[in-house]
């Protein structure tokens, strides 16, 4: 048997679906499963101008958490990571979804307020968050470091047990099949070059280096490279691409059994199965699509890293990579209607994006077959005109 | 690292500087004068082309001065830089 077909089908794009998703990641392929699943929308084509999942679902660093600040983050979040805690069962596949813990250190006064604001805001919205002292955080975690004598001292942290990390390839090819079985279309390697345009000038698919698809609806999912198609239909958003940037260890015996996540300093790390230390750093400042980024950034982010956890001075850097982060003002997602017929857009997921894959179809699915979805409604890109941001820079545990 | 030429220092490291988006936005000249739209399209959309690039940067650590530049956000490349009284050059 093709090793192919045990997971999706390939397949060649059809003239005309109900539903076209541009943009093959973690969130358009969570779409499309449902939409099929959920909402009995089959007639559907996900098309990818690149290999499945290949962008940033294959360049994140795992992490899954639900600890937002704001009612609508939490109550996003909090839906995505409960169908994390149902996914495995639901798509049939091992994803390797641990909730191994999440860890958000405070090093400053300002940063001890504001986690026990988050906490607080946390628990009243039903999401598990606790406050820990510095005593409680090497408990939990023995390999920090809590002397009072450095740059950052941990003067605490807050937790959320329930967060944890899953294969990011995984989820992404469980989804993929998932949908493929239900019937949808997966159409690697075919690249949006413009759209396909209707009466008043109403968007009714697109058109791939693999020829025309028509569609009633048109979803962008693109990520990093949004801007680049929504200009294509002359639409102006509130996004920048940026890089980010992370990085894998070579292989060590089992030394970190949670995730350990600093908005201070910008580093973020957890230990892979198979041994590599994981460590996400900051957005490089400067917008670029090269998908690489500036080596001080990463010498910045291991400077924090080595202080935090002094035993990783023995720890050497295997790699280094980046994807194209789509970064609205308030670090918050679009996901809505766009001032054009038949187009809709699910984007500026940001630094965040991976723990909200199966929360963000989900949504999304919602509100494309419905034409509503309490989830997705104060996302939509009108919250730029009214004012009512969802502003979670620095509430939010920043280093996503 | 971005090796950067300041109009007025010449070639510097990347972590002299500091990045200020998008060149060019104009603040609205009767800023009580315009609608929903026309604030939030002055304070939050910007162009994020995949090419040529006008962008700002600030030389934070050198003569603390600002300056344009054009540069390919597909490569990072440098096009030219600046001064902003200058045009970019052709």
């Amino acid at each position: 048997m093709d090793e192919r077909t045990r997971y999706w089908r390939p397949a060649e794009p059809k003239p005309s679906y109900d539903v076209v998703i541009v943009g093959g990641g973690g969130h358009g392929l969570s779409t499309a499963y449902y939409l099929a699943k959920n909402h009995g929308i089959t007639d559907v084509c996900v098309v990818e101008k690149g290999w499945l999942a290949g962008g940033n679902m294959a360049r994140n660093t795992t992490i899954i958490r639900s600890n937002y600040l704001w009612d609508e983050s939490a109550a996003i979040y909090e839906h995505s990571l409960k169908l994390w805690e149902g996914l495995e069962d639901e798509l049939g596949a091992d994803l390797q979804f641990s909730q191994r813990g999440v860890m958000n250190l405070a090093h400053d006064l300002g940063d001890v307020r504001s986690s026990v604001r988050r906490v607080e805001a946390n628990r009243l919205n039903g999401v598990d968050a606790e406050w820990l002292t510095s005593e409680d955080v090497q408990a939990f975690c023995p390999i920090v470091n809590i002397s009072p004598d450095v740059r950052y001292p941990v003067l605490g942290a807050t937790l959320q047990r329930r967060g944890g990390v899953a294969r990011h390839d995984k989820v992404a090819w469980a989804y993929a099949t998932a949908a493929s079985n239900l019937g949808v279309d997966i159409v690697e390697h075919s690249e949006v070059t413009a759209f396909v345009r209707g009466a008043g000038g109403r968007v009714e698919g697109v058109e791939t280096t693999q020829g025309t698809i028509r569609a009633n609806t048109t979803a962008l999912v693109a990520a990093g490279h949004t801007s680049v198609l929504a200009a294509m239909v002359g639409l102006r958003l509130p996004l920048q691409s940026h890089p980010l940037q992370a990085l894998v260890s070579a292989l060590y015996e089992p030394i970190l059994d949670c995730v350990v996540m600093s908005n201070a300093v910008h580093v973020y790390v957890s230990q892979a199965d198979k041994g590599e230390l994981v460590m996400g750093a900051g957005i490089d400042a400067y917008n670029g699509y090269a998908q690489r980024g500036s080596f001080h950034v990463i010498e910045h982010q291991m400077a924090a890293a080595l202080e935090l956890f002094p035993v990783f001075e023995h720890a050497s850097l295997l790699r280094t990579w980046a994807g194209i982060v789509d970064v609205c003002p308030d670090a918050s997602p679009i996901v809505g209607p766009t001032p054009i017929d038949g187009l809709y857009l699910n984007c500026g997921w940001g630094t965040g994006g991976f723990k909200a894959t199966p929360g963000s179809g989900w949504a999304f699915a919602e509100l494309i077959a419905t034409g509503a979805s309490e989830l997705a409604r104060p996302y939509e890109l009108e919250r730029f005109t009214t004012g009512a941001l969802i502003d979670e820079h620095g509430a939010a545990a920043v280093a996503h | 690292m971005l090796l950067i030429r300041c109009p007025w220092c010449g070639p510097r490291d990347e972590i002299e500087f500091r990045y200020g988006g998008q060149a060019g936005l104009t603040y609205p000249p009767d800023p009580e004068a315009v609608s929903d739209e026309e604030w939030a399209d002055y304070l939050f959309m910007r162009d994020n082309p995949k090419g040529p690039f006008r962008e700002r940067w600030f030389h934070a650590a050198g003569c603390r001065r600002w300056f344009n530049a054009v540069r390919d956000t597909a490569t990072h490349r440098f096009i030219s830089t600046y001064r902003l009284d200058e045009e970019p050059p052709a």
